[in-house]
């Protein structure tokens, strides 16, 4: 239920005062892409990174730091001590 | 991931401990629980540390009564439910959603609230009822959500609102005192919209450590080890190793939409009877997307099934092993409790992961 | 005590693949029907014959919906059951295709599908041998349902039987767990997302024949369709009374499969593959067998993940990323609904 993974933005699409609809965020989680709302977040843009739960955008959060605190972004970067054996295939 | 470095604080917290009498710490939110399982960052704790499971858990805290009026709604031919998945097995007084949806009963698993305004738009012949439950980090998506939907004139969209704050049901914990603890593990994503700040009544006036935490395996053993730290210096304050997500003040916008759709109101959580100031009502001009209202539901009284102990588990009276039921008349195949079937329930993740054959 | 109707009648989740699925075989099922060809409850029967040894197996596939990133439901249906004769040793020799097919299924589709079950059959080089059509009243709009069964004749010298196993066997993948699942989630409806996801569906047949030709000791294979490599852990240390022991960090992932999991909170090793299969291996053939399938297209991404021990009591084990442990166990069931 408290499920929340970072992404990063890559794409915004609409505008104006719907709350739920107002500006839509594509996010990119490392090959999977989810919408969200931006309606808590509406100063996220295009290349931000945003922490997303259940449809929505909690907040924007540092890339360089979500690297760091998220293992599966250290995994798919490749920062992990060598020991996973995993392909990078898409 | 730096097994190294998990190993230094896996020691330091060893050493604190040494000088200790144990050290009880309730990891609040369901999802902490299931984590430190899943990542077998539990497996390497000191055995005087107690991790205790607390009632952060929606569906577990979620009354006997909503979802039997859940099923009632999902019984009547013109609903469709829509719901997180958990909620699906729970068994009510008379079955559950997936036993209704095996009579023909029209329940649909869905993410997101934004799936279920989505679905009342595409069937409008239909009445689309979704389950609001949740804590604070899921509330505000239900608050869009009805925005929304009054924004389009929907009028076969509702809502069974059940959504419950943290705050509230950690402060009658801690001020009831059957419990003994010594900390808590605050529950990281609540965290990024309610704040760090919000704990500070609970460290400063009942003198407990907090710390807020992320679900990484080493966010967790950060949070711990921040906690037993505090414990060794004497100090009761709140602390955050999950900055990169967390800020002392939390999501301003976040919790102005909740209040826009939500007002604050006494709840009746499962087995601990009512907590005032706990859940959230829908606000009068909302009040046409409540389901209860609508199609004239009532939520009935919550009552356990026999020698269920969920009740005592959510508030760390119990562990699960402690439950005559567990494992026995009650395990994820044929469940009593939401304990036992809800993916964040105490009693499951014991189940699935610290039983031995 | 409430009233449970899934005492009463079929639930979902019966289907999934998981506990539920295995309860329902144990009490309803396989009671009635007990008889030696069918008692090891293995994925294809051998049948003894003068001269030959014949494998035979069957399945159903009602994944929804019928098309999916890289697939459809003829493609699944072809290689599910090449694999379930593959992995029993056997080479596979037909098929039989029995069509279910809903009223209001576009010509389209149906094209789409026999192309897709063509092409599949050639890839493998099985052929469909024999077959039946029906067609059934509009419903959920699924489109069509299929019902295959496969021969095959036993290879020589194999021999799959999970009593061979002993500790100190090392547990083998031939490569990325958890795409076929997650590929088909993003293609329902009410979950909204995109993935470069595709299924790994993939005729195994190839691959296992080049695996047992280099002579290796392999002891027992099972393909972790539903229930995904977390059913066949748990079915393996049930089977072999032995615990198993697996390094989380050495089973193959994509970073896209890693990441997707986490975002709809399911564990990946519980999730449904469709081109993978699972090996139990003497400890001194790994090298071999690895080297085997590295050199096939559907085992670039071959790896080690376990071993079995005798620590009592015997259970799957993870040894987590993070240098912990937590028991491995078979999902209760609903979690994908209709994967395959």
């Amino acid at each position: 239920m408290c499920l929340a993974v970072p992404g990063k933005i890559v794409k915004v699409t609409g505008s104006g005062d719907d709350p739920l609809n107002g500006r839509v965020a594509t996010v990119d989680m490392q090959g999977s892409r989810v919408e969200a709302s931006l309606a808590m977040t509406p100063d996220a843009d295009v290349g931000d990174w945003v922490l997303v739960h259940a449809g929505f955008a909690l907040t924007v959060v540092d890339e360089a730091e979500a690297k760091e605190t998220w293992e599966a972004l250290q995994i798919a970067l490749g920062d992990d001590d060598g020991s996973v054996e995993f392909s990078g295939s898409d | 991931m730096d097994r190294a470095a998990i190993r230094r604080m896996v020691d330091e917290l060893g050493a604190i401990l040494s000088t200790r009498d144990g050290i009880r710490i309730m990891e609040v939110c369901g999802t902490h629980t299931v984590s430190l399982f899943r990542s077998g960052i539990k497996s390497m704790l000191p055995s005087s540390l107690k991790l205790i499971s607390g009632p952060g858990c929606p569906v577990c805290v979620t009354s006997q009564g909503y979802l039997d009026a859940a099923c009632e709604l999902a019984a009547r031919p013109d609903v469709t439910i829509c719901t997180y998945g958990d909620m699906v097995r729970v068994p009510g007084r008379h079955g559950s959603l997936a036993d209704r949806r095996g009579g023909g009963a029209e329940v649909i698993v869905v993410y997101s609230a934004r799936d279920a305004l989505k679905y009342a738009e595409d069937h409008p012949d239909r009445n689309t009822a979704f389950l609001a439950i949740g804590f604070e980090t899921t509330t505000p998506a239900t608050a869009a959500t009805i925005l929304a939907a009054k924004a389009k004139g929907l009028e076969n969209f509702f809502i069974l609102p059940a959504h419950k704050l943290v705050i509230p049901a950690m402060k009658a914990l801690v001020s009831g005192g059957d419990v003994p603890l010594d900390g808590f593990l605050c529950p990281g994503h609540v965290s990024v919209v309610i704040g760090a700040d919000a704990y500070r009544p609970i460290a400063e006036k009942f003198g407990k450590p907090c710390v807020v935490a992320g679900f990484e395996p080493r966010q967790m053993l950060e949070g711990i080890l921040g906690i037993a730290r505090q414990l060794a210096e004497g100090r009761s304050q709140v602390d955050n190793v999950y900055g990169v997500a967390v800020t002392r003040e939390g999501n301003p916008l976040a919790r102005d939409l909740m209040d826009k759709v939500f007002i604050a109101a006494d709840a009746v959580w499962r087995a601990m009877g009512t907590i005032p100031m706990s859940g959230l009502d829908l606000r009068p001009e909302y009040k046409c997307f409540d389901a209860f209202d609508h199609f004239g539901v009532e939520q009935g009284p919550d009552v356990s099934p026999d020698g269920c102990l969920c009740g005592e588990v959510i508030q760390g009276k119990s562990e699960p092993a402690d439950c005559a039921l567990f494992g026995v008349a009650c395990s994820p195949l044929s469940p009593v409790g939401p304990c036992m079937v809800s993916s964040e329930g105490a009693c499951a993740a014991w189940y699935k992961y610290h039983r031995k054959a | 005590m409430t009233t449970r109707d899934t005492d009463d009648r079929i639930i979902l989740a019966h289907g999934g693949g998981g506990e539920l699925t295995n309860r329902l075989l144990r009490e309803r099922i396989v009671p009635k029907l007990a008889n030696p060809l069918l008692d090891p409850l293995n994925d294809s029967a051998v049948l003894e014959r003068p001269g030959a040894r014949v494998c035979m197996t069957t399945d159903a596939y009602v994944v929804q919906p019928i098309e999916f990133p890289g697939g459809d439901i003829g493609r699944l249906a072809v290689c599910g059951t090449v694999n379930d004769l593959a992995v029993m040793g056997a080479r596979p020799l037909a098929l039989s295709l029995a069509l279910i097919l809903e009223e209001g299924l576009p010509m389209s589709g149906l094209d789409r599908i026999m192309d897709s079950i063509a092409a599949a059959a050639a890839e493998a080089n099985v052929p469909v041998a024999t077959g039946d059509t029906k067609t059934v009243e509009r419903r959920e709009g699924d489109g069509v349902m299929i019902a295959t069964a496969g021969i095959g004749e036993m290879r020589e010298g194999a021999r799959m039987d999970a009593s061979r196993i002993e500790p100190g066997d090392v547990v083998l993948i031939n490569g990325c767990i958890a795409d076929h699942g997650l590929a088909v989630m993003s293609a329902r409806e009410h979950l909204a997302f995109e993935t470069e996801l595709r299924t790994d569906a993939a005729p195994l047949n190839g691959l296992i024949a080049v695996v047992l030709d280099t002579g290796a000791d392999v002891k027992f294979m099972r393909d972790p369709t539903r229930g995904g490599v977390a059913g066949v852990l748990t079915d393996l240390t049930e089977a072999t009374g032995l615990t198993v022991e697996v390094d989380e960090a050495a089973i193959p992932i994509s970073r896209t499969a890693l990441h997707t999991a986490e975002m709809l909170g399911l564990d990946p090793l519980s999730v449904a593959n469709e081109g993978k299969v699972v090996m139990a291996v003497s400890a001194n053939d790994a090298e071999r067998v690895l080297a085997a399938c590295r050199g096939q297209k559907y085992g670039k991404d071959a790896a080690v993940i376990g071993r079995f021990t005798d620590v009592a009591p015997p259970l799957a084990e993870l040894i987590t990323r993070a240098g912990g442990r937590r028991i491995v166990t078979r999902p209760y069931g609903e979690e994908l609904p209709r994967i395959c």
